[in-house]
């Protein structure tokens, strides 16, 4: 009797230690698998907005995802102001419109192609569509193209920054 | 402590610290297989000697494959393939490997299913077998990425995604599971000790216990008889050989097992030499980029039917519908509710759910490679719909069966 309970206190002790070891190595191999701060410190991207030709999509890098640019034809501002969902989604710079989103499928993050005569954007791997402001048309995407952080600067655009604009797409969930 | 005398021979000296006649008696020539089986039943030892060379080959890979994002392309299509003599060989054994090595493991599961070899105490068979799939998955897909081509990039962006749980947007966790907002080098470099070491120590404990739980009820046999190990091992130990239902592991078994493997290591050989390509994504040999998705991103054929279960719905009903199919097999001891243990031809219905699973995932994987247009994709939407169905139904189907 009197042993047993001395081997039940040794075991409880044995598992204090361990249970308070094995937390502990949970954490540090957590945080290990962490991205390295120089992985999170990727900075911002800075693009001059003068530099885009109308209905010619172009292709960023903005912390390794691709950004496409697609400046507006006068045509499509008018399409989109006729319709409030993609009316909300470009964003203005000096005169011109401009769509900018993260060129990543929102379904499982294929990069979408530019059809620039049907003025639409379409993933091969599952068959999703967009228009030319990159709101979804064609499941399976759940959404539109998600909007990068940005800050309107005069004719430039700074990604990573969150700007007026950004803020109040994110409020009214525009983009995530 | 022990007594030890000395020894008379090697295999005494041994014996006496060792027990290596026990072992081999517990192991090989007292390890009890019944008589009553064919040549499905080899398909065990086939996965043994296809792990072996991927084991092998895999080796002779690591010895000069650079897990670095702006190497790992050229160190296996340059170094491995052309510098380092026979390189092309492992690379090759290794590549069909992995890829056949998936066509004996569905044989095998087959077999599992069709003469019911999951009942009866024998459901930690069925569900370490099914850990060991898993297992090989994994491995597969991690060593997907080494070559660190297009498809291995693509492959490795689409995969990780998966773990955003659609609406719940875990966009956090994609991104720890790759160390970088997209796939990097933190991602290439965690990938290659995956494959190279965690998983396979998993799937060799995994292997470990898929045999160990072998021991109690033993292998099953072509009627799901249920034979008496003790009784017959004794009846054969007493010189009626020929009228005990059961033979010894080795070398009675293995000298079949091993026929068939002969066969088969023809097959593979064969397929390294002259048809390896078939194992070898043509777009996976141009360079990983992140700003350019390939025009038809597809898994390997092995995965192609659960990939289907995921395409047809939209992201949050694909998702769970994927989730159901990884796990469904794994229960299959338990959905099934009959009493009966014996071949799926004699147990009414059970025989058509067999045959009807079988088909449907054999279309399942046909409409995962061919692109997403009609009419593949209404195709592929009820096709997932009946593999749904079929294991909804089952519980019930087979709770009605006759007791044979």
């Amino acid at each position: 009797m009197h042993n047993s309970s001395r081997r039940g206190f040794m075991g409880k002790a044995f598992g204090a230690v361990a249970g308070v070891g094995a937390v502990g190595s949970l954490v540090a191999m957590k945080k290990s698998w962490d991205p390295l701060p120089s992985v999170k410190a990727a900075g911002f991207t800075t693009l001059d907005m003068t530099a885009y030709k109308e209905n010619e999509l172009v292709v960023e890098k903005w912390r390794g995802k691709p950004i496409f640019v697609l400046k507006q034809t006068a045509e499509m501002v008018k399409k989109a102001s006729a319709n409030p969902k993609d009316n909300v989604r470009l964003i203005k710079v000096g005169d011109a419109h401009f769509m900018v989103c993260i060129g990543l499928c929102t379904h499982l993050g294929c990069i979408p192609g530019y059809n620039p005569d049907e003025e639409s954007f379409l993933c091969a791997c599952h068959g999703g569509m967009y228009d030319f402001t990159a709101e979804v048309t064609k499941a399976p995407p759940p959404r539109g193209l998600d909007i990068p952080p940005f800050k309107v600067d005069g004719t430039k655009l700074v990604l990573g920054e969150e700007g007026p604009e950004y803020k109040k797409m994110k409020e009214t969930g525009v983009t995530l | 402590m022990a007594h030890f005398t000395k020894a008379t021979s090697v295999k005494d000296w041994l014996n006496q610290r060792l027990a290596v006649e026990k072992v081999e008696k517990v192991m090989m020539s007292e390890y009890w297989i019944p008589k009553n089986i064919n040549f499905l039943w080899a398909m065990g030892m086939v996965l043994v000697i296809t792990f072996a060379m991927l084991l092998v080959s895999g080796i002779f890979l690591l010895m000069y494959y650079q897990p670095n994002v702006n190497l790992a392309f050229d160190s296996v299509n340059y170094t491995i393939m052309r510098e380092v003599d026979f390189g092309w060989l492992w690379r090759h054994v290794h590549g069909v490997a992995a890829s056949v090595v998936f066509l004996i493991i569905y044989i095998h599961m087959f077999t599992g299913i069709y003469y019911g070899s999951y009942k009866k105490g024998r459901e930690m068979i069925w569900i370490s077998g099914m850990l060991l799939f898993v297992a090989f998955s994994a491995e597969a897909f991690s060593g997907y990425m080494l070559p660190w081509g297009q498809m291995s990039y693509w492959a490795g962006m689409v995969i990780t995604n998966l773990f955003s749980g659609g609406s719940l947007h875990a966009d956090g966790l994609v991104e720890w599971i790759r160390g970088d907002y997209v796939p990097a080098q933190a991602f290439l470099n965690r990938f290659f000790m995956l494959h190279v070491l965690l998983i396979p120590l998993a799937i060799m404990g995994l292997i470990g216990l898929h045999f160990g739980a072998l021991r109690i009820p033993h292998v099953n046999n072509q009627d799901g008889e249920e034979v008496d190990f003790d009784a017959e091992a004794k009846k054969y130990l007493d010189g009626d050989k020929a009228g005990s239902k059961v033979m010894r592991f080795a070398n009675d078994f293995m000298s079949k097992d091993m026929m068939v493997v002969g066969i088969y290591l023809v097959f593979f050989f064969y397929l390294v030499f002259f048809h390896y390509d078939f194992a070898m994504d043509p777009v996976n040999f141009d360079p990983a980029d992140g700003l350019k998705t390939p025009e038809h991103i597809y898994p390997e054929w092995y995965f192609l039917w659960s990939y289907e279960i995921l395409r047809p719905f939209s992201t949050n009903v694909g998702l769970i519908a994927f989730a159901f199919a990884q796990v469904i097999f794994v229960l299959l001891p338990f959905l099934d509710r009959s009493p009966n243990t014996v071949p799926a031809s004699r147990r009414g219905i059970f025989k058509y759910w067999f045959w009807a699973m079988l088909i449907d995932m054999i279309i399942l994987t046909a409409m995962g490679k061919v692109p997403p247009i009609e009419p593949f994709g209404t195709i592929g939407f009820y096709a997932a719909l009946t593999f749904i169905g079929l294991w909804i139904a089952l519980p019930f189907i087979t709770a009605s069966e006759k007791k044979v």
